[in-house]
């Protein structure tokens, strides 16, 4: 076991606070470099959609996780962004100037979403972003001049530099994969800021934070406006990476998978967000494969238990008639839902810790350890 | 004059119907200051209860209709017990996913048990109108409001006039010091889920004839009745159905004069506004924070 020891305020804010991380983090870079000349297509497909989520998921774990201001809008944010590129795109505007257009005006969106947002708190917030959402939502849809309503809007291919990236291709990969690399440096470097440490003040406890002197209303703002515009930038990639954009993608059923990404990955350290963009993009595939191989696994289990053939058979087809249900996705996704907040509330990332610790303590690990406190909620009416 | 009375009437009728939903995200937040963002979904469940015991087993109307209100009570102690006793107390957002958990599998599995097709109760009421002048008037809708005024009425008794109502109201304030005086908390909340989901359940069954049922009539229904039980303030019994028949006529006017597309943001763009202009709703306490 390393035991680190910290001399002073330098150490304590290392990005990497001992050389094992450059070894694992340089490691896991270098599998992602090489990862488009040895996956699938399909797979490779996945993985741009786990960089984007991942991206905005950590753009939800800056305003929810640390800031502690829960929004249920942030499909609205990612379409802004889409749309914005999409508008540009057809009068001409290079890439680089429309992607950071999107940006800042997704930013820009975000921090007049957040002025509002001041007063608010709790269930209103949510009910207010929500609200907003569907605003969104309804002006992409009748705001046929721009928007093109309805009908959704095409996008072309990326053109960087005068070449054409594809949006199959490597180069498109490294483009999401440089985001995601760098929107996790920079949220990193804006946690240990003032700023940063100004957020999570904020949500631990407002008051105390204002009476340390933040300013709560400039911060709730900042956080938001930060935390839209990444969430733009990501709405650049995903609108090229489905080539076509219509309202109807950026509902509010977008919104609570982002939440899901966060809640499942875990919401106190940016490694949830990846775990959960991991989680979510991989879940359908995984599902399907499930649909379609586990009526025979279970056949073969039951023959192996003394089931005749005709009965194996038998039992193969009404696993496969049960598997084909309509919305049994819509159900397993509650189930894993609920199971989370109940059983695990730290996410995969905290179980990731939880079976570290195991190892390193090795037998005196605990349980207790991360055990939840119980908080006995008085009236939020009268806070 | 008349079409502005006609729609006005049919505005309250909805808004009674959105009141209803509203009044069970109230009850559940009066007592336990959570936000069950699976009560349109439980409606849409007693509504499909209703349908199987009046459509499909031929029991009398009013015999299905209790049978449906008491099996979603039970339902709704039975999705307390499972989905949210074991993380009361922990903060709200974790509680919010949970029912948003809850919702999505309840909407999944209904679609599953009973298809996607859109269903119809036969009431009493589903015929006829009512004439009053040129003025018409169908019974499913005046069923809806006299229903709503009736369960509004007797829920607000409960509330202010009898032991438990005054249980239910101690513990939202503070739990532990409701512990302390003896108020068995765990019970008072089970009871809460269980009133909701019968109050869920009446308001699907009278909606039947109306928006008829599918699985995804609770979430339509659900988020439109979030800004109603905010203009309401949220905690409040009587504002969450004078909130609903705020959404309700502000939403039928808007669908009759404005263009179209205005009729689904307008409850949103009100519901901004209060939120912005008075966040404490029309009936809601200005409370200052104490530290």
């Amino acid at each position: 076991m390393r035991f680190l020891f910290k001399t002073d305020y330098e150490d304590d804010i290392k990005l990497f606070p001992h050389s094992g991380y450059f070894v694992s983090y340089g490691l896991l870079l270098a599998v992602l470099l090489i990862a488009p000349y040895v996956l699938s297509s399909y797979l490779m497909s996945q993985l741009v959609f786990v960089c984007i989520y991942a991206t905005v998921g950590v753009a939800l774990l800056i305003l929810t996780g640390f800031t502690g201001q829960a929004s249920l809008g942030h499909a609205a944010f990612l379409a802004i962004g889409a749309y914005t590129a999409a508008y540009l795109q057809k009068y001409g505007v290079p890439f680089p100037v429309y992607f950071l257009a999107a940006g800042l005006l997704t930013g820009l969106i975000g921090a007049l979403v957040g002025f509002p947002a001041l007063r608010l708190q709790g269930i209103y917030l949510v009910i207010a972003t929500i609200s907003f959402a569907f605003i969104v939502e309804e002006i992409l849809a009748r705001w046929e001049s721009v928007t093109n309503g309805n009908e959704g809007m095409r996008i072309k291919a990326v053109a960087l530099f005068g070449v054409t990236v594809s949006r199959d291709s490597p180069t498109f990969y490294f483009l999401c994969l440089a985001l995601l690399v760098l929107t996790i440096v920079g949220t990193l470097n804006l946690l240990r800021s003032p700023t940063g440490r100004a957020f999570v003040a904020i949500r631990d406890s407002e008051t105390a934070a204002r009476s340390m002197g933040v300013n709560v209303a400039l911060y709730k703002v900042k956080s938001f406006a930060i935390s839209a515009a990444i969430t733009g930038f990501a709405g650049v990639l995903f609108a090229h990476k489905l080539s076509f954009i219509s309202p109807e993608m950026f509902t509010l059923q977008l919104s609570i998978e982002f939440i899901i990404v966060i809640l499942i990955g875990g919401t106190f350290s940016l490694h949830g967000a990846v775990l959960g963009a991991i989680f979510i993009v991989m879940i359908d595939p995984f599902l399907t494969y499930l649909k379609d191989d586990m009526p025979g696994i279970i056949a073969g289990i039951a023959a192996m238990f003394g089931a005749g053939t005709q009965g194996a058979a038998n039992i193969q087809s009404k696993v496969a008639a049960f598997a084909s249900l309509n919305g049994l996705k819509g159900a397993i996704y509650g189930i894993i839902i609920v199971l989370f907040v109940l059983f695990e509330p730290l996410g995969l990332y905290g179980r990731w810790l939880k079976i570290k610790l195991f190892f390193q303590l090795f037998p005196l690990y605990k349980r207790a350890t991360f055990k939840r406190q119980k908080i006995y909620v008085k009236s939020e009416r009268n806070r | 004059m008349l079409d502005f009375v006609q729609q006005l009437v049919s505005g309250v009728a909805l808004g009674c119907v959105y009141g209803l939903i509203a009044l069970g995200f109230v009850l559940v937040y009066k007592a336990t200051e959570v936000v069950n963002f699976a009560q349109g979904d439980l409606m849409m469940l007693g509504g499909f209860f209703a349908f199987t015991f009046i459509g499909m087993l031929g029991l009398n109307y009013w015999v299905g209709f209790a049978g449906a209100v008491a099996a979603m009570a039970l339902f709704g102690m039975l999705a307390e017990r499972v989905v949210v006793r074991p993380i009361l107390g922990y903060p709200q957002f974790s509680i919010i996913m949970a029912t948003i958990g809850l919702g999505y599998f309840l909407r999944s599995v209904a679609g599953m048990i009973w298809g996607t097709d859109d269903f119809k109760i036969d009431t009493p009421f589903s015929q006829g109108v009512l004439r009053i002048g040129a003025l018409v008037l169908a019974y499913d809708k005046l069923s809806v409001i006299a229903a709503t005024v009736i369960l509004c009425t007797l829920l607000w008794l409960f509330f202010n006039k009898t032991m438990l109502g005054t249980a239910m109201r101690a513990s939202s304030e503070n739990m532990l010091a409701a512990y302390y005086m003896g108020i068995p908390v765990k019970r008072v909340v089970s009871i809460v889920w269980a009133i909701s989901a019968a109050v869920a359940t009446c308001a699907g069954v009278l909606l039947a004839p109306i928006t008829f049922i599918h699985s995804n009539v609770g979430l339509v229904l659900g988020l439109k009745a979030f800004p109603a039980a905010v203009l309401g303030g949220f905690g409040s019994i009587p504002g969450a159905v004078v909130g609903g028949v705020l959404i309700g006529v502000i939403e039928s006017m808007a669908g009759f004069y404005l263009v179209e597309g205005w009729k689904d943001v307008a409850p949103y763009i009100v519901l901004l506004a209060v939120l912005l202009l008075k966040p404490e709703g029309l009936f809601g306490r200005h409370v200052r924070k104490k530290v």
